[in-house]
C-alpha cells in the first residue's frame, strides 16, 4: 500500500471520527451538520488537528466540543489529536446544513432561516423582527415570539397560538 | 455517533435517574483552553505590541466590567425572559472580553499579572482576576452601579450603541485577530442594542412611572457619556498604526443612533451638560485607571474566588 492512500486512508478516519462529535447543547446536531467544524487534517506523523470556530464570542460550549473532539480522536486511534481554533470568518446560521436543520425540526426546534446581509452601517431595529417561520409541533405560521434570548445564546423563544405549544427557534447571525 | 440518552424513557419515578448517564457532556476536563489555540497572533508589521495590549484591555475590560454588571441582574430582573436576556448579553460581552484579553497578553506578556510558576491560571484570567481596579483601563459607563431596570436598559443602549460602532470599524483592524474578534462581536452588540432600545421605547411610552423612571435612569448616566468619545493617547496611537479605531470618529454616527431612539421615543437628551462626571488629576478618566469607587466593590466580588486559589484548576 502507498503512503499516500494509507494517509488518505487516516484522513478519512480522522474526518469521521470528528464530523460524528456532536454539540454538547444541540445533541441532535453534529459539529459538523453546524458548520462549526471547519476543518481536519492528518500530518505524515498520523498527528490530527481539527479547526473549530466558535459559534458566539461566549458559547460555553467551546469547552466541552474540544474535549469530546479530542477524546473521539484518541478512540479512532489518533494518540496525538489537538484542537485549534478558527475566528475568520465568523460563524453563520447559514452554515448549518440541510441535514442539520432537519434534525433541529425533528427535535422540535425551529432551524434557522437566511442570516441577515448587510451593506453599509447596522440598522438599528426598534420593531420586533420578523421571521417567516412555522410551529416544529404543528405546522402553523401563526406563532409569536416570547423572547429573542433563550435557554443557549442561540436561540429566541416563540409560541405556536394554533396548538399553544411553546417552542425555539434558531436565531439567524 | 455517541449515545446522548440522557435516561431511561420509561423512569419516571426516580428524579436522579439520567443524573449520571453519559455525562461526558458535562465534563469540562480538568485544564484550561486557550480560546486563541492555534490562531496566529503575530503583532502586525510596525505595530507597538505596548500599544496593541493596551488598546485590547480596553476594549476587554469594557466588556468585562458591564458583563459582571449585568450579570448582578441573574434572578432579579422583573420577568424570566428579561433575566435571561440581560444574563445573555453579559455572556456574550464576557466571551468577547475573554478573546480581547488573550489576544492583549498574547501581544504583550509583560503587562500580565505574575503569579507562582506552578499556577495554572491562563494568562486572561491572570489580567481579570489579578489586577487591582487602578490597572483596569474601561470607561467609567460599564462599573457605575447597577440601578434599576430602566437605567439598565439606559446602559445597554449608550453602551451598545457605542461599541458597536467601534467594533464594526474595527473589522478593518490591521490585526488580523482585533479585526475576527471584532467582526463577531458586531453581530451580538447587533441584538443587544436593538433589545435596549425596543425596551427604551416600551418605557417611555409605557405609564408615567416607567417613563419617569427611564429618565431618571438616562439623567444618571448622562455624566458617563461623552468620555466614551474621548481620545485617549492609547487609542489615537493604535488608530494611528491602523490597529484601533479612533472613539472621536463614531461620536458623529453613535449620536445618530441615540437620536433616532429619543424621538422615537419622545424623550428629550438630559439638560445637564454631558460632561458632568469628575475627571481625575490632570483629567485622567477609566481609560487612564481613574474610576469611581463603584468599580472597587465589583471587583472585590468577581475576584475573591480566584485571588483565594491562585493556584487552583476548575
Amino acid at each position: 500500500m502507498s503512503a499516500l492512500l494509507d494517509r488518505d486512508r487516516m484522513l478519512a478516519r480522522a474526518r469521521e471520527a470528528a464530523s460524528a462529535v456532536v454539540d454538547p447543547e444541540l445533541p441532535m446536531l453534529t459539529l459538523a451538520d453546524l458548520g462549526v467544524l471547519r476543518d481536519v487534517t492528518v500530518d505524515d506523523d498520523g498527528a490530527v488537528v481539527a479547526a473549530i470556530t466558535p459559534t458566539y464570542s461566549g458559547c460555553p460550549a467551546m469547552a466541552a466540543m474540544r474535549d469530546d473532539l479530542v477524546r473521539e480522536l484518541r478512540a479512532a486511534g489518533f494518540a496525538d489529536a489537538r484542537v485549534r481554533v478558527v475566528l475568520e470568518p465568523a460563524w453563520t446560521t447559514d452554515w448549518i446544513t440541510p441535514a442539520g436543520r432537519a434534525a433541529l425540526a425533528a427535535a422540535g426546534i425551529s432551524p434557522p432561516g437566511p442570516a441577515p446581509q448587510r451593506s453599509g452601517p447596522v440598522l438599528l431595529r426598534l420593531t420586533p423582527a420578523r421571521r417567516a417561520v412555522r410551529c416544529p409541533l404543528c405546522g402553523s405560521d401563526d406563532v409569536t415570539v416570547g423572547s429573542e434570548f433563550g435557554s443557549t445564546a442561540c436561540k429566541a423563544l416563540y409560541r405556536c397560538r394554533a396548538c399553544l405549544e411553546p417552542f425555539e427557534h434558531v436565531k439567524e447571525i | 455517533m455517541p449515545d446522548v440518552r440522557t435516561h431511561e424513557p420509561d423512569d419516571h419515578d426516580n428524579a436522579y435517574a439520567g443524573l449520571l448517564v453519559n455525562d461526558a457532556h458535562w465534563a469540562f476536563g480538568t485544564d484550561f483552553e486557550d480560546p486563541l489555540a492555534g490562531v496566529d497572533t503575530t503583532v502586525p508589521d510596525g505595530v507597538d505590541p505596548a500599544t496593541l495590549a493596551t488598546y485590547c484591555l480596553m476594549l476587554g475590560d469594557d466588556a468585562l466590567v458591564l458583563s459582571q454588571r449585568l450579570a448582578e441582574w441573574c434572578s432579579n430582573a422583573p420577568d424570566l425572559e428579561e433575566d435571561i436576556a440581560l444574563s445573555n448579553i453579559a455572556l456574550d460581552l464576557l466571551g468577547q472580553a475573554r478573546l480581547l484579553l488573550a489576544r492583549a497578553a498574547a501581544a504583550d506578556g509583560s503587562q500580565v499579572p505574575t503569579l507562582p510558576d506552578s499556577s495554572p491560571v491562563p494568562d486572561e484570567d491572570r489580567l481579570a482576576f489579578f489586577r487591582d481596579a487602578p490597572q483596569f483601563r474601561n470607561v467609567r459607563l460599564a462599573e457605575v452601579p447597577g440601578g434599576d431596570f430602566a437605567q439598565t436598559v439606559v446602559r445597554i443602549l449608550l453602551f451598545s450603541s457605542w461599541r458597536l460602532a467601534l467594533l464594526d470599524r474595527l473589522n478593518q483592524s490591521r490585526d488580523a485577530v482585533l479585526a475576527a474578534v471584532a467582526a463577531k462581536a458586531v453581530k451580538e452588540l447587533t441584538y443587544h442594542r436593538d433589545f435596549a432600545g425596543r425596551w427604551f421605547l416600551t418605557l417611555a411610552r409605557g405609564t408615567d412611572e416607567s417613563r419617569r423612571r427611564l429618565v431618571a435612569g438616562l439623567d444618571a448616566l448622562w455624566p458617563f457619556w461623552t468620555e466614551l468619545f474621548e481620545t485617549h493617547d492609547v487609542e489615537r496611537a493604535a488608530a494611528r498604526s491602523g490597529v484601533g479605531v479612533d472613539p472621536a470618529d463614531v461620536a458623529a454616527d453613535v449620536e445618530a443612533v441615540l437620536d433616532q431612539v429619543l424621538a422615537a421615543s419622545g424623550v428629550e437628551r438630559p439638560a445637564q451638560p454631558p460632561h458632568a462626571a469628575d475627571h481625575g488629576r490632570d483629567g485622567r478618566t477609566g481609560r487612564d485607571g481613574e474610576h469611581t469607587e463603584a468599580l472597587t466593590a465589583l471587583l472585590a466580588e468577581m475576584q475573591v474566588v480566584a485571588r483565594a486559589h491562585p493556584g487552583g484548576q476548575w
